[in-house]
């Protein structure tokens, strides 16, 4: 086998491992790629029937308990300050989930306009506030960080590492 | 006093790390015999004032020295003392900090076991760690000092977070780290060779030790972070596909790729110029992995939060680090001397496809995990990318991995057949195919069933090179036995690792038929979940030392009879004002029964139940594997005789 034959066997195999990765990694985009919104965008009717990550704020006082075909689950809104949308979650929410916080549901919008969520992210330490939360907030101008000073990054490097959710 | 001491220290590593980072190199440079024979005397020098800084802060932790910044902020009185000790890792600070002992002991280690080393080559190789280890010491001093002094001191600390008050996290960082910083020796030698200009069987012979050590130790601590998170987080779940996991993941597959490359520069002094690439590519990942997302960049529940300074600090010694060592590479990889022959179907073939593959896995959890952060920069849209992606991304490429897993270390070195090496393997496919015709008749599940038709190929296809050696069962019984006792260390290290592998697979193929239920129960009721019946007894307070809790006690049992008495409960930790759900669990190492106390609502309690095949398996073959590791560390011929380099003219510029 001449060298020249191997380096064209070497550089095939190359070729075929990383095409079909990139192959794979496309038609994985295509379908599985979860976008982030705000409630005023899910009021714009957007992204309907696909899943998504919806962030905001829990409205004070919206959370009840409720029941969905037998299991115990929650039903609660979340703002960003010019829309809001009813999720019912089937599950335990999270232990930092807080009226008044900031949160993240993954789910898909309903027929009925309700946000069905499958996972429910929640953080409650008062200096950090999610990206995609704080995202929405700047989206919809509730939070501008050239006037609103973000908390001093001194505050900032206690450990969060914890995951949180249901 | 201790503080400003630790402080000193620190300082004081500083400037060994810089006259260790400029001296070697210099003396290598200038064939200067006393500047190339500093290098040891600086490593272990700068090693000692680190092991003492870090000394005095866990001094400080200890002792509730609360007018310190760092542990006032991380630490309380009332933690328990063990949690004062490994707290001191378990902040942004003291993880730097460790981080540069970590590295400190490998350049120490390198001074101490690399005597046999030529002077040039030992001299660049603590040269380069230095040139590492000053900018991470000098980025710890400048803006991530542990030893800040905080005035006036308050009265009690604010504590830890109570979900890293645990026993499996408290030793995940330093064993993590321990893998992460590892694979900056395999990184010096490469660049070392790169500035030497020589790649030979001895540099692979010298380079394959370290990277086996970090790679087990790599593989303990991605275990045992995600044994952590399947008991602590009470999920149920054990991989999410988070960046930070997937950060620890890809010099994970990198480094598994580098470990076998090794192997053929050692044996066969092929893939040179790869293999450098690998180890220069695998410690660029450690270093993305644990510092881009702790600082804020990636969207990570693991960021320790972003301090702006802090970013373009890191994102500079990045670059100088990352980049540098590819431009080296690129000038002077032609340098190497091209490599031996071998046919596509060979021992140096099969690894290659591992390599290729490896490194293909990496790039698709690498594109997935930076997507994200891409698509804000260029589109400005929000996007995420979650476990769909990678489950479809990953398991098609690893099939072919777990397939030729079995089969490259049966072929012979340089050119072999694959037809007689398929039939030496013919009662390991036997053995896979029945588990899996099994499992797919019990599970009528199509993927499962293949997993455990993979595990099974795995296992007994691992030990065929073995069984082949030792000729099993074609000659008489007893010779066979002296035979496998003559088996090197490495051989039966390979076998047990990829065994490993097979074990972790059936873990999780397991994991994906778990059941699980959420229910709303009242005291004294049951509900059955996978012939288990669950009766919830009572719901009751209690108080631990530094939190109070409520309880849920629950039997569980089998034909009326109790399998296991269970208290899952909610903690309310005190200071930090944090609750915190803690799960029950039972394991009969065949599957886990696992229990989640949520809400009460009206009497009743909210209870998460599951029940998970084969989970314990996921973390006992990772522990396999790099028990597999440290096996073939443990042979001799990688610690004594390594092949004299030949006299060779060195290649010159």
């Amino acid at each position: 086998m001449t060298r020249k034959r191997r380096r064209l066997y070497t550089l095939l195999a190359c070729g075929i491992g990383l095409g079909s990765a990139a192959a794979l990694a496309l038609s994985a985009f295509h379908d599985n790629l979860v976008f982030f919104v705000a409630p005023s965008d899910l009021a714009a009717q957007a992204g309907r029937g696909r899943t998504l990550r919806l962030g905001g704020l829990v409205e004070a006082g919206s959370v009840q308990k409720a029941t969905i075909s037998g299991q115990p689950a929650s039903r609660f809104r979340i703002t960003d300050g010019q829309a809001s949308v009813e999720v019912t979650y089937a599950g335990i929410l999270p232990d930092l989930f807080r009226e008044g916080q900031g949160v993240v549901t993954l789910g898909s919008l309903q027929p009925d306009g309700t946000f069905r969520g499958t996972e429910v992210l929640a953080k409650h330490d008062e200096t950090y506030m999610p990206k995609d939360v704080a995202e929405a907030l700047k989206r919809t101008g509730r939070w501008r960080p050239e006037q609103g000073a973000p908390p001093p990054a001194s505050t900032w490097n206690t450990m969060d590492s914890h995951r949180t959710g249901g | 006093m201790i503080p400003e001491l630790g402080h000193f220290a620190l300082a004081l590593a500083v400037a060994l790390a810089a006259a260790q980072a400029v001296l070697p190199l210099w003396g290598a440079a200038s064939r200067d015999k006393r500047l190339m024979a500093s290098a040891p005397a600086l490593a272990l020098g700068q090693l000692i004032a680190l092991a003492t800084a870090y000394a005095c802060l866990i001094w400080s932790a200890v002792t509730d020295d609360f007018s310190v910044l760092n542990i006032a902020q991380n630490s309380n009185s009332l933690k328990p003392l063990i949690y004062k000790i490994t707290g001191t890792w378990g902040n942004h600070e003291g993880s730097i900090l460790l981080w540069c002992l970590i590295l400190a002991i490998c350049s120490g280690a390198v001074g101490v076991f690399g005597r046999n080393l030529p002077s040039s080559l030992r001299a660049r190789v603590i040269g380069v760690l230095g040139v590492v280890s000053a900018g991470f010491l000098l980025f710890a001093l400048t803006s991530s000092n542990p030893f800040d002094r905080l005035w006036p001191p308050p009265l009690d600390g604010r504590d830890m977070n109570p979900l890293l008050q645990d026993p499996g996290l408290a030793i995940h960082p330093p064993v993590l780290y321990s893998g992460y910083v590892g694979f900056a020796i395999p990184f010096a030698f490469a660049v070392a060779a790169l500035i030497e200009g020589r790649v030979d069987a001895a540099w692979g012979r010298w380079v394959r030790p370290w990277t086996l050590a970090s790679w087990s130790l790599l593989t303990g601590g991605i275990a045992l972070g995600s044994w952590w998170a399947y008991y602590e987080l009470g999920w149920g779940g054990f991989w999410f596909w988070d960046p930070v996991e997937n950060a620890s993941l890809l010099p994970w597959l990198t480094g598994t790729a580098l470990l076998h490359s090794a192997i053929v520069v050692e044996k066969r002094e092929a893939l040179k110029t790869w293999t450098i690439l690998l180890a220069i590519g695998t410690f660029s990942l450690s270093l993305s992995g644990t510092f881009l997302v702790r600082s804020g960049i990636l969207n990570s529940v693991h960021a320790f939060a972003n301090d702006p300074a802090r970013g373009v600090f890191i994102l500079a010694l990045l670059g100088l680090v990352i980049g540098g060592s590819l431009v080296l590479f690129a000038v002077r990889a032609p340098v190497l001397a091209p490599s031996g022959l071998f046919a596509p179907i060979s021992r140096e073939g099969a690894l290659v496809l591992n390599n290729i593959l490896l490194c293909s896995i990496a790039a698709v959890v690498l594109t997935g995990t930076t997507y994200p952060l891409f698509a804000d920069l260029l589109f400005g849209a929000k996007i995420s990318v979650g476990p769909p992606f990678f489950t479809a991304t990953v398991l098609p490429l690893a099939a072919p991995v777990f397939g030729a897993m079995s089969v490259g270390p049966t072929l012979p070195w340089k050119r072999a057949e694959l037809w007689p090496a398929l039939q030496r393997l013919w009662w390991a496919a036997l053995i896979a195919l029945v588990v899996g015709v099994i499992a797919a008749a019990g599970l009528k599940r199509g993927l499962p069933a293949l997993a455990f038709g993979a595990a099974a190929w795995l296992i007994v296809g691992a030990f065929a090179e073995i069984v082949e050696r030792s000729r099993l069962f074609r000659i008489p019984f007893a010779a066979s036995r002296t035979r496998l006792a003559a088996q090197p260390l490495s051989v039966w290290g390979s076998a047990i690792a990829h065994a490993g592998m097979g074990v972790t697979v059936a873990g999780i193929a397991g994991m994906s038929l778990a059941q699980s239920t959420i229910v709303a129960v009242r005291p004294g009721e049951a509900v059955s979940l996978a012939g288990y019946e669950w009766r919830l007894d009572s719901v009751h307070d209690g108080a631990g030392p530094n939190y109070t809790a409520r309880v849920a006690e629950i039997t569980v049992l089998r034909n009326g009879k109790p399998v296991v008495h269970f208290a899952p409960s909610r903690r309310a930790f005190t200071v930090q004002k944090i609750t915190v759900t803690d799960a029950s669990i039972y394991t009969t190492g065949l599957f886990d029964l696992y229990a989640v106390l949520g809400e009460e609502r009206g009497g009743a309690a909210v209870l998460r139940l599951h029940l998970n095949p084969l989970a314990p398996w996921i973390w006992f073959g990772a522990l396999i594997m790099a028990i597999g590791g440290g096996l073939s560390l443990a042979d001799r011929r990688l610690r004594i005789g390594a092949p004299a380099r030949r006299a060779v003219a060195m290649v010159t510029s």
